[in-house]
């Protein structure tokens, strides 16, 4: 065996709809590392693209809203296990994206997969900790149920490649809705082949998305898009997060601000960020009463 | 109005209440003028009398309001949780005693029924008051972390359907969570507000914790727009919410939203039929239709289409429409002249689009904004009235055949805010409950409210709860 064999390069592609097509536009950029060597080409993902992950993640909205809340468990488990099974890649591509050592950067994927198993317990708990029975003073049944907004666009944190980027899909899909991702700009790989891990983890296609290129070309269409529920700005800038937020009232989207990030992302959630995307629905129903002419309203 | 029974006057009095010929603006404990000495008129909606004139909040106003309740936030959010709790119980304590007087100035104010105001409006009002008084020391316990914060001073602006209700949910979670408030009442219902002033001031309430600014939208805009709000509030119509929106856009106050509806009834062919038509009625004639949760799209299967129309309007016939103070009167009078002409023009396009209209034979008092309770047949989803909020007495019927279409029907809507289903069928019940993209859903009842049940709306009806432990986290910095 020679030890000058050639390696095999990946071709980095957008993951929509549970396949991987490159930009409808044809394009593409160059990803390098902290010192400008050039990593691989990522899809410079168009408006167009973002359209049609919008189509795909309301497709699978209803499927993945209407899967019990056990089951979404059960697949959110499977990332963490398949993502485990590819450690050394995320290691690698998370090391060179962010100019990291072997060890910080397996610190980052470790706490990652770490996430995925957090929000994996979630998914048939949170109903019934921001749930529950109300005491209405009348003859009624009153239970309110948190329910998933609907597609959700989300601006992957810029810095944190990997473990902020699974920090804010994860929540959003551990509760129902479907997400449509903008990679960090500058540090798109690791996004890239998390869509490979979901499309083998039983994640049925649709309900993530993964889309590469620039930021502030994509946003402002996901966020005036009228089939979008809500969005998350975490991977914006403080004047791109006005516009948005400006556009986005015009569905009047769930906004979710950026927010002040403890210990790069390592610190253990609570549960903002999955209460920001869902909605609250009270169903009220007459008790009766059972005299002797039996139940009535 | 013909009718089976005739019935003679049963006016509650009048006298059960003063209205002064003038009020102020109530900031920092005091009522005053206005900066620039603006005062508008409000009316009474069923005469078109004038019951007071109205001290006109500007934008200096606002910025005072704002200042003395950011001076009294440092001592009331201070206050142990027990002391807010009291002043609060004190409140609704107060309310109750004058629940009479209140339930007559909001009629003659607003021109509803008084057996709306008088067995609706001011028990809840009591009620929620009485509810968020006693989470004010239990905020460790509500499920926001230990300790949560309140966020500042709350601007708020509620709309003239339901005045002091309105009122009751934005103020009371307010200062339950040690926010102080700066209020600005619908500028044709600014009366009860101003009661409540003095209502504050007799339950001692300190100075600045809450301050009234009657006016028009301009001082709305004003309020929300202010630098030193720290959370905005509104309850109001859709295209105000989303400006609203815009305008708090790239800063750090808390927003929350409860806007416009159009609310599926759904009555399915097993439903307890009499029971279905009371709900329905409830559902769209409750206070003139003007309700943002209102049934206003009645989708009837079609195999009891006739048969439920027949038993809707028989009903109609029987509701009495005329003076709001009558205890006998279940149709009040519009509450402005602005609104009868939105509520008119909408039922005119109904009928121009090719629905067909049907009103109860009713006879129209001669003076004051009157629409007479009216029902539309032959709507498609594509007509105006199917689609466009009309927050007036006016129903919409549609028909659909199967479950699935009935529920197609109802999401088919910008608004998510309330939906009704009537069947005798629990697990039908249950199935589709669960995919009715709406806040709220009543299942053989309708328009029911509760200072525990959190209320609000899916997409365009807005987002955050009002009521129950839900309403706490609008208020609290989590």
């Amino acid at each position: 065996m020679s030890d000058a064999r050639l390696s095999v390069f990946k071709t980095y592609k957008l993951y929509v709809g549970g396949k991987f097509p490159r930009s409808e536009s044809g394009r593409v950029y160059e990803v390098t590392d902290r010192e400008g060597t050039w990593l691989a080409n990522a899809p410079l993902a168009s408006r167009k693209d973002a359209r049609d992950a919008v189509v795909a993640a309301r497709k699978a909205f209803g499927p993945w809203s209407g899967a019990t809340a056990y089951n979404r468990g059960q697949v959110l488990y499977r990332v963490a296990e398949m993502l485990e099974g590819r450690r050394e890649q995320f290691v690698r591509e998370v090391a060179e994206a962010e100019g990291l050592s072997a060890a910080e950067a397996a610190a980052q994927v470790d706490a990652a997969v770490d996430r995925w198993v957090w929000y994996a317990g979630w998914t048939d708990k949170i109903a019934q900790v921001v749930g529950g029975g109300n005491p209405v003073a009348g003859p009624y049944f009153n239970l309110s149920t948190p329910e998933p907004t609907g597609v959700v666009a989300v601006l992957a944190p810029q810095e944190s490649s990997f473990l902020g980027l699974v920090s804010v899909i994860a929540p959003v899909i551990a509760t129902g809705s479907t997400a449509v991702v903008v990679a960090s700009e500058r540090f798109p790989l690791p996004a890239l082949s998390l869509g490979e891990v979901l499309a083998t983890s039983d994640v049925p296609g649709g309900v993530v998305n993964v889309l590469s290129g620039r930021t502030a070309e994509m946003a402002p269409t996901l966020a005036a898009h009228q089939d979008v529920n809500a969005i998350d700005l975490a991977g914006a800038d403080e004047n791109l997060a006005k516009e948005l937020e400006i556009a986005a009232a015009d569905n009047l989207k769930r906004v979710l601000r950026p927010q002040p990030v403890d210990d790069d992302w390592f610190t253990t959630p609570g549960t903002e960020r999955m209460t920001a995307f869902l909605e609250t629905k009270t169903v009220w129903h007459p008790t009766g009463s059972l005299g002797a002419s039996g139940s009535s309203y | 109005m013909a009718s089976v029974f005739e019935y003679a006057p049963a006016p509650e009095s009048r006298s059960a209440v003063d209205i002064a010929p003038a009020y102020g603006l109530f900031v920092d404990g005091e009522f005053t003028d206005a900066a620039d000495g603006k005062v508008f008129k409000t009316v009474a909606p069923a005469t078109e009398e004038v019951l007071s004139e109205v001290a006109q909040a500007g934008e200096a106003d606002v910025d005072r309001a704002v200042r003395a309740a950011r001076k009294a936030f440092t001592g009331w959010s201070a206050l142990p949780g027990t002391e807010r709790a009291k002043y609060l119980f004190r409140i609704a304590r107060i309310i109750q005693e004058r629940s009479r007087e209140l339930a007559v100035l909001e009629t003659l104010d607003n021109g509803k029924p008084i057996r709306e105001t008088r067995d609706s409006d001011l028990p809840l009002v009591a009620a929620h008051f009485f509810y968020y008084a006693g989470w004010a020391d239990k905020l460790d316990h509500a499920g926001f972390g230990a300790n949560p914060r309140p966020l500042g001073v709350a601007g708020q602006v509620i709309p003239w359907n339901f005045p002091l209700l309105m009122l009751a949910w934005k103020i009371a979670p307010a200062l339950a969570t040690g926010n102080t408030v700066v209020l600005k009442p619908a500028e044709t219902t600014p009366l009860s507000a101003l009661f409540f002033a003095d209502i504050c001031r007799q339950a001692g309430l300190p100075r600045g914790v809450v301050n009234i600014l009657p006016g028009y939208g301009d001082a709305g805009a004003a309020l929300v727009a202010h630098p030193d709000v720290d959370k905005v509030a509104f309850t109001g119509s859709t295209a105000v919410g989303k400006e609203i929106a815009r305008t708090v856009a790239g800063t750090a106050k808390k927003l929350t939203l409860e806007l416009g509806g159009k609310g599926a009834n759904i009555v399915f062919d097993d439903a307890p039929l009499d029971q279905a038509v009371e709900g329905v009625v409830s559902g769209i004639f409750f206070n003139q239709g003007q309700v943002c949760c209102a049934g206003s799209r009645l989708l009837v299967q079609e195999s009891i289409h006739d048969e439920l129309l027949d038993a809707l309007k028989r009903r109609l016939t029987t509701l009495r429409l005329g003076d709001p103070l009558d205890k006998n009167t279940d149709i009040g009078a519009i509450n402005s002249a602005e609104q009868l002409a939105r509520i008119t023009a909408l039922a005119d396009r109904g009928e121009a689009e090719g629905a067909e209209r049907w009103s109860p034979e009713c006879e129209l008092p001669s003076s004051g904004y009157w629409f007479a309770p009216t029902l539309f047949t032959n709507v498609t989803q594509a007509h105006t009235i199917a689609r466009d909020e009309i927050f007036g007495p006016v129903l919409s019927v549609l028909t659909f055949r199967t479950p699935d279409e009935a529920v197609a029907k109802a999401n088919n809507t910008p608004y998510g805010l309330s939906a009704g289903i009537w069947t005798e069928k629990g697990s039908r019940m249950l199935a589709v409950a669960n995919r009715l993209r709406a806040g709220v859903v009543w299942s053989n009842t309708f328009n029911k409210f509760d200072p525990a049940s959190p209320f609000g709306g899916y997409k365009e009806s807005g987002f955050g709860r009002e009521g129950g432990r839900h309403g706490l986290e609008a208020y609290l910095d989590v």
